[in-house]
């Protein structure tokens, strides 16, 4: 646990979130949702949640974005906010 | 609108970040959270169940039935997209379009045929057709029996490294959903289909209730794998490790099928008959 | 000096800081937000800084993972408890993020159904529709 990595991907995270939430192209969003999904996977991994870090980088870096991407792909990609 | 809520999650947050100031230091041993139930399983786990991955011991076998329920969540979510989104009425527009492979015309046809024709001289597109890149199909082609493999190493090797039945049965599913996306939708209903995808998510629930079932069975109590060792031959320790191993099979089956059939419905709208 | 004794407070609470910002950027979009995915983006934002603060209450200082150190022989030392991070919090936080997925793809199956109705995603234009008979 070295508190310069886990300060750096914090700001990370904090940026992509900020990111997913203010794109307006809904592909876009889903990516960064993905980007933020994979620098979560890293916090854990750091923390020594191996297993969670290991969840975390097939579910939500891998399929998840794949969920958004579908459902995007089949209503509106643009967003009005 | 966006003032008021913004003004209460400001609020929020604020109070939050003055609980803080009682929390425990972060990463102190000595914290409430890790003296009470957690030394217990960090000392027992290794004679107990022969499992040293201490979060697969815990997962599947001191809070198995928690872990049931879980699998069980999973499943319903399954069925909830199914119901929710799947529809039988065809989509607007030409039933089938067909490219002739030597010469490249597009064929659209009103009704369905009665017969499908050859591969070789009529190849099925979808309608929202986007040409295939050769390198990206034939790169997933070699790349799938290795990510099943591995997924199916992450499943059986949860007891000694990070692992278990929930990340390995999303890396399966993982793969048939690649296959999906770099062939098309139709070329992976037909390695799994809708049927068989329901079934397997159900039939992953029911081994992991069976097993219980059987200790059960055995004069015992529900999913005490113990139990299993006479019918295993082998000593109570390592009948415990099994069951988890059956147990977390049962988890990869459900959750994998679950994956699928959630992709199938999402990228193709309920029909099933093209995806992205 | 005054601002020494805040030092020690920063480096030992910053995480816990930065988990309530993340919580609160997810629950103000799905309040604020006005596209339907926006909302579930921020769901999944809400529950994963959830899931980082659980997992961060088991973590300790000069701990290893939670994978016992075993020979091949059956035989292993004796176990101390304060050389492995607490492994309760990952079992508990790893089903959560399985079954966070699986409701995920029920939501989104819900937008898409809700998008075969309106032919939008916009929450004010969809209220709009309702109201009009």
């Amino acid at each position: 646990m070295i508190w310069q990595i886990d300060l750096a991907v914090l700001v990370l995270v904090v940026i992509c979130a900020i990111g997913a939430l203010a794109v307006k192209d809904l592909v876009g969003a889903s990516i960064l949702f993905g980007a933020y999904s994979f620098l979560m996977c890293i916090l854990w991994a750091v923390m020594g949640a191996v297993d969670v870090a290991f969840t975390e980088a097939s579910v939500g870096a891998g399929v998840s974005t794949v969920f958004f991407l579908a459902a995007v792909f089949r209503t509106s990609r643009r967003s009005k906010d | 609108m966006k003032l008021i809520s913004l003004a209460l999650v400001v609020l929020l947050g604020g109070l939050f970040m003055a609980a803080t100031a009682d929390f425990p230091d972060w990463g102190d041993p000595a914290s409430p959270a890790s003296v009470h139930v957690s030394p217990r399983y960090i000392e027992k786990t290794m004679e107990e169940t022969s499992v040293p991955n201490i979060v697969t011991a815990v997962l599947a076998d001191y809070r198995g039935y928690d872990t049931m329920f879980e699998t069980a969540v999973v499943f319903t979510a399954g069925v909830a997209c199914f119901l929710l989104l799947r529809r039988r009425d065809p989509r607007p527009g030409p039933e089938r379009i067909y490219r002739h492979q030597a010469t490249g015309v597009i064929v659209e046809m009103r009704h369905k045929p009665a017969k499908e024709p050859a591969g070789e001289v009529f190849a099925r597109i979808d309608d929202d057709w986007v040409p295939h890149d050769l390198i990206i199909m034939n790169v997933c082609r070699l790349l799938i029996p290795f990510i099943q493999l591995f997924g199916l190493y992450v499943i059986a090797h949860g007891h000694h490294s990070p692992g278990g039945g929930f990340q390995g049965g999303v890396i399966l599913g993982a793969s048939i959903i690649l296959l999906a996306l770099s062939w098309d939708l139709r070329t992976a209903m037909g390695r799994l289909s809708e049927a068989a995808t329901g079934l397997m998510s159900a039939v992953g629930v029911f081994i992991y209730a069976g097993v219980g079932a059987m200790c059960l069975a055995m004069g015992s109590n529900f999913l005490d794998y113990e139990a299993l060792g006479p019918l295993m031959f082998v000593d109570p320790v390592h009948a415990r490790s099994l069951g988890i191993f059956f147990v977390e099979l049962g988890v990869g089956l459900a959750v994998m099928a679950t994956m699928v059939l959630i992709y199938k419905n999402l990228a193709s709208e309920g029909r099933l008959d093209q995806g992205l | 000096m005054d601002m020494a004794q805040y030092i020690p407070v920063l480096l030992t609470k910053y995480n816990y800081w930065v988990y309530i910002t993340l919580m609160m950027i997810g629950l103000w979009a799905m309040i604020a937000k006005n596209n339907l995915v926006k909302k579930i983006i921020g769901m999944s934002i809400f529950q994963t800084a959830i899931i980082l603060f659980y997992v961060s209450i088991g973590a300790k200082y000069g701990a290893t993972i939670p994978i016992l150190r075993h020979g091949h022989n059956g035989a292993h030392e004796a176990i101390r408890t304060v050389d492995y991070i607490n492994p309760l919090p990952h079992v508990l936080m790893l089903t959560a993020i399985v079954v966070s997925v699986a409701t995920l793809g029920v939501a989104l199956a819900l937008s898409i159904r809700i998008h075969r109705r309106h032919r939008t995603l916009e929450e004010d234009d969809i209220l709009t529709q309702l109201r009009e008979p």
